[in-house]
């Protein structure tokens, strides 16, 4: 890997930019492909090039076949795309433990809860604190298909709002901790504020695999096993 | 916590010890067939003193992915390494894991 393609990368992650690096298996030579620009050792045919950024929006790296190569598998597309993200509502217990359990994950997680008491570094060390009402959070955060919403306040006042945000936003996993009942009402009150049933059924709620988790490690464990198998186990229960 | 965990960041240790004035070779998963243990993308790196960071399979090829970057190093060509047990190049080591996986290994300038 050339030194030049090797910063650019290397630049391109470390700012979240969505990349993916191509390379020629047989003469080595390689090319960084971005949403909106190309840069590297070799050109790439426009119906290539569309696919390398289907690719990346995908999140799928692999061999390219190119058609008009008789030999076949030629490139290498490797997708490097910006960390996932967990955003986690409530500042509380579960979250000391979901915060470095989603890290090691690999996703970058945020902490929101209004409440300075609760969202403190001594408690949250390293962890991305945001103070904000969570319905205004989510405003500025925005989840996208590639984060993951998690509520665990207990608080209707807290919680609502940001799972309305949430389920009107296209992140791809949606979690409230609470009982069947408590969930049960929180239906009832989402409902009440207009969604949909198709909408409040995105709500994993009871939060997490049913997996008899009691300590909050152990609950943090069945969340991220169920975002995780609502992210890969296309075909297992969650 | 081990950074090297946290998914996808092997290039940038690479970086780090190229930077450190230490020859270093990346290895990427390309291509898998049947039951391979970790996916298209992953990445090992390694560098001249024997430093690993990161896995192409369950640990059943590193060491044989280790000795082709060593290679690669000092001689900076790239190399395409199949493993698995209907290759003909197949590794002992390999079998273990199952499945067949290609994997690239790379000089870093």
């Amino acid at each position: 890997m050339k030194r030049d393609i090797l910063d650019r990368l290397l630049a391109a992650k470390a700012a979240a930019i969505p990349a993916a690096l191509v390379t020629d298996l047989n003469s080595g030579l390689q090319t960084l492909v971005y949403e909106d620009a190309v840069h590297g050792g070799f050109g790439l045919e426009p119906d290539l090039l569309d696919e390398v950024r289907r690719r990346i929006r995908q999140d799928r790296s692999g061999l390219l076949v190119d058609p008009q190569d008789e030999d076949g598998f030629r490139l290498f597309v490797h997708v490097h795309n910006p960390a996932m993200r967990l955003l986690i509502v409530g500042a509380v217990h579960i979250a000391q433990a979901l915060a470095p359990v989603a890290a090691l994950t690999g996703y970058d997680v945020t902490v929101i809860d209004p409440r300075g008491a609760f969202a403190t570094e001594a408690r949250f060390p390293g962890v991305k604190l945001n103070h904000l009402w969570p319905d205004e959070a989510l405003a500025e955060l925005k989840p996208d298909v590639r984060t993951a919403v998690v509520t665990l306040t207990h608080d209707p006042k807290l919680d609502d709002p940001a799972l309305i945000a949430a389920l009107r936003s296209p992140a791809f996993y949606v979690g409230a901790l609470g009982s069947k009942r408590t969930h049960a009402l929180r239906l009832d009150r989402l409902r009440d504020e207009g969604l949909s049933e198709a909408e409040v059924k995105r709500i994993r709620g009871p939060v997490g695999l049913s997996i008899g988790a009691v300590t909050p490690a152990e609950i943090a464990i069945s969340i991220m096993g169920q975002i995780t198998c609502v992210r890969r186990g296309e075909n297992h229960p969650c | 916590m081990n950074d090297t965990l946290m998914a996808d960041n092997i290039v940038e240790q690479a970086a780090a010890w190229r930077a450190a004035g230490r020859r270093v070779a990346l290895a990427t998963v390309v291509a898998t067939w049947g039951s391979s243990p970790r996916p298209v993308g992953s990445q090992m790196a390694v560098d001249d003193r024997g430093s690993m960071a990161g896995s192409v399979s369950g640990g059943c090829i590193e060491g044989a992915v280790a000795h082709e970057a060593t290679k690669t190093m000092e001689d900076g060509e790239s190399r395409l390494l199949s493993f698995g047990i209907t290759n003909e190049m197949a590794w002992e080591v390999g079998l273990a894991c199952g499945g067949q996986v290609q994997v690239y290994v790379e000089a870093v300038e």
